[in-house]
């Protein structure tokens, strides 16, 4: 008999945003169009493999060192843009200077430019000849076609992430407590390190995990500035492309699943901590 | 040790916060910085505490000049409207910030903080974090941090405002308390004039970057020097007279104005505080009434009542003058109020027992 219910239709339970049933449906939708399925595939095609042929696919000595390009530059690249990035968005919060509005938009340009642009600006500036390169090449800083020609462009196009996730945080910073440990004898360093990196260390983590991410991925940039030379300057991602080359879609599927395994295991262990501080900071 | 401000401006922008503020505040004194939003209280707080630089004048305490010292040099505990604990801090951490900076050894850290958790009753609760408190508990842990590093001058600025009425009232008490039994000189910024009352020795008046009164709270009260401190204090009836040959003049009873002997008349604005004007029904015993009443008044004015309400102790009669569009509010102790049974309607007069008469400063005059 009753066609609807009671509960249900209380005007109590109604919330802001309308259609809770209608915007679950939505959302899971979406993330099973977008990253389950996907993913399932990927995970379906190297499962095809048989546990040895994904081994001697997925575990060859190029692509082990391939991953430890990828892991090794993807992390220095997070951590160079987490520091940077903090500081970059301090002097956007902190400090009011003339064109602070311009660099604040600046900020953004390496999420809007194709990376492989800025891989090949890199690596013509960084080559022998190139502007920057023929003074640092005889200094013995290679940063083309070398790891730190990968480590340069990867910072490049995590930064705006460690930025922008640190930025609002530190615009929400209570000052007060900041000349509170004035007031108590604190000294700059001793603020810093006390009073307000504990308030932001979260954001930055955050911030870490997203430009790790982010590093991970990267291929356009890194491609034209790394010269792509395996067990050296080979990532990951360039080899998955190079064995797809070479018609070899199950190799190219098992090196991303290995790939995509550790990007996962990273990014959960980055999140645990954050909420570990989080939480300890509340 | 006492604090002597000479001479101070500060100004943000076109926006002038302090306009030549000197005040002494001697050792051991309460004080307390009154006035509204934007009066400069806060401002001169701050540079008191070396947060804030003056532009000109100088801050001295016990006759040393430390206007170019810095905040953590100074030897001030300051506690903060909002607290500013460090969130992220246990109480006991936050206690003992101050005396982890300064190096100070570890046991007599342990020793130091439970003194200040006993001292501001929170014994026990030293593991807990901010958050984990209630409002008037994080105050007094913002006060015991201040104290920590034995201040020689304790400046709070606010420190009641974002507290409840009940906390605040105990808290208020409290802190009385715990300033006489510390004996330090202490300085405090508030827009509620019952706190500045209640709990200061001295209370200074500002307004517009300038110090209107300075005195004891009864000084004060009893005696507002300029119109801007009466109407602050609120609570009052004012009306437009006038002055003329030593006499104001209020819906026509002289009050006696000696200041102004002059023979040309001017407006004056007459201020009657509610508590002290006198009701009586107006057919009985007029006379008497006039008799018991001030020496400087003579004279009663014929009013009709309009309505009566009562606020906790209080009954507060509003009358219409006659002859008047002003509402006049005079309060009365409930059970006088319950012995007259005043109806709206009835035929009363007043009888003030103080008038105070202001003149406007010329440069009100437009």
């Amino acid at each position: 008999m009753p066609a609807h219910n009671p509960i249900l239709r209380s005007p109590r339970r109604r919330s802001v945003l309308p259609g809770f049933g209608m915007s679950a449906a939505i959302t899971s939708l979406m993330i099973t169009a977008l990253v389950i399925v996907p993913l399932a595939v990927l995970a379906l095609r190297a499962a095809s493999l048989g546990p040895t042929d994904f081994l001697a696919a997925a575990w060859t000595p190029r692509a082990r060192a391939a991953y430890a390009v990828s892991l090794g530059a993807s992390l220095t690249a997070a951590i160079i843009s987490s520091v940077c990035g903090l500081l970059v968005a301090w002097v956007l919060v902190r400090i009011d200077f003339p064109g602070r509005r311009l660099l604040d938009a600046l900020v953004d340009v390496p999420l809007a430019l194709p990376t492989a642009v800025a891989g090949l600006v890199y690596s013509t500036l960084y080559v022998e000849r190139g502007w920057l390169g023929r003074y640092l090449v005889p200094l013995g800083i290679h940063g083309a076609y070398s790891w730190l020609g990968i480590v340069l462009v990867l910072v490049f196009v995590s930064l705006p992430f460690a930025i922008r996730v640190v930025q609002p945080v530190l615009e929400s910073l209570d000052r007060d407590s900041e000349e509170a440990a004035r007031m108590l004898g604190a000294s700059r360093v001793q603020t810093f390190l006390q009073v307000i990196f504990p308030a932001i260390f979260p954001a930055v983590l955050t911030g870490f995990a997203l430009a790790l991410a982010r590093a991970l991925g990267e291929y356009g940039s890194v491609v034209f500035i790394s010269g792509n030379m395996p067990f050296k300057t080979e990532i990951a991602p360039v080899l998955i492309v190079s064995r797809l080359e070479e018609f070899a879609y199950a190799e190219a599927t098992a090196i991303a699943v290995v790939l995509l395994g550790m990007s996962v295991s990273l990014l959960v262990i980055v999140n645990w901590l954050q909420q570990r501080v989080a939480r300890n900071s509340q | 040790m006492s604090i002597h401000v000479r001479g101070i401006s500060k100004a943000f922008g076109t926006f002038q916060a302090l306009d030549n503020v000197s005040l002494d505040v001697p050792q051991g004194t309460l004080l307390a910085l009154l006035g509204p939003s934007g009066s400069g209280k806060t401002t001169l707080l701050r540079i008191i505490a070396g947060l804030e630089w003056p532009d000109s004048g100088r801050i001295e305490e016990d006759g040393a000049d430390i206007t170019d010292r810095h905040a953590r040099q100074r030897e001030v505990g300051f506690v903060f409207q909002h607290y500013a604990l460090f969130r992220h801090m246990s109480v006991f951490e936050n206690i003992a910030f101050g005396l982890r900076v300064r190096k100070t050894p570890k046991p007599e850290v342990e020793a130091k903080v439970n003194e200040l958790l006993h001292l501001v009753r929170l014994d026990g609760l030293g593991g807990r974090k901010p958050a984990q408190l209630s409002g008037g508990q994080r105050q007094r842990v913002a006060l015991a941090r201040a104290l920590a590093i034995r201040p020689k001058i304790l400046l709070l600025d606010e420190p009641f405002g974002a507290l409840d009425a009940k906390v605040r009232v105990e808290l208020r008490q409290w802190l009385r308390q715990l300033h006489d039994e510390i004996g330090m000189t202490s300085v405090f910024v508030t827009h509620d004039q019952e706190e500045a009352f209640e709990l200061a020795d001295e209370v200074v008046v500002m307004n517009h970057g300038r110090i209107e009164q300075r005195g004891t709270p009864d000084e004060v009260f009893e005696h507002p020097a300029t119109p801007f401190v009466m109407d602050f204090l609120g609570n009052v009836n004012l009306f437009h007279g006038r002055v003329e040959k030593g006499q104001a003049f209020w819906h026509g009873i002289p009050i006696d104005y000696p200041d102004y002997p002059h023979s040309q008349a001017r407006p004056a604005r007459v201020y009657l505080r509610p508590h002290e004007l006198e009701i009586a029904r107006a057919s009985a015993d007029q006379p008497d009434r006039r008799a018991a009443s001030s020496a400087a008044v003579a004279g009663s004015l014929p009013a009709s009542v309009l309505r009566i309400a009562r606020s906790g102790a209080i009954a507060r009669v509003s009358c219409r003058p006659d002859g008047s569009d002003t509402e006049l509010h005079v309060d009365l102790p409930v059970e006088t109020a319950r012995d007259m049974s005043l109806q709206p309607g009835e035929r009363v007069t007043i009888t003030p027992r103080k008038v105070r008469v202001f003149l406007p400063d010329p440069e009100y005059v437009i």
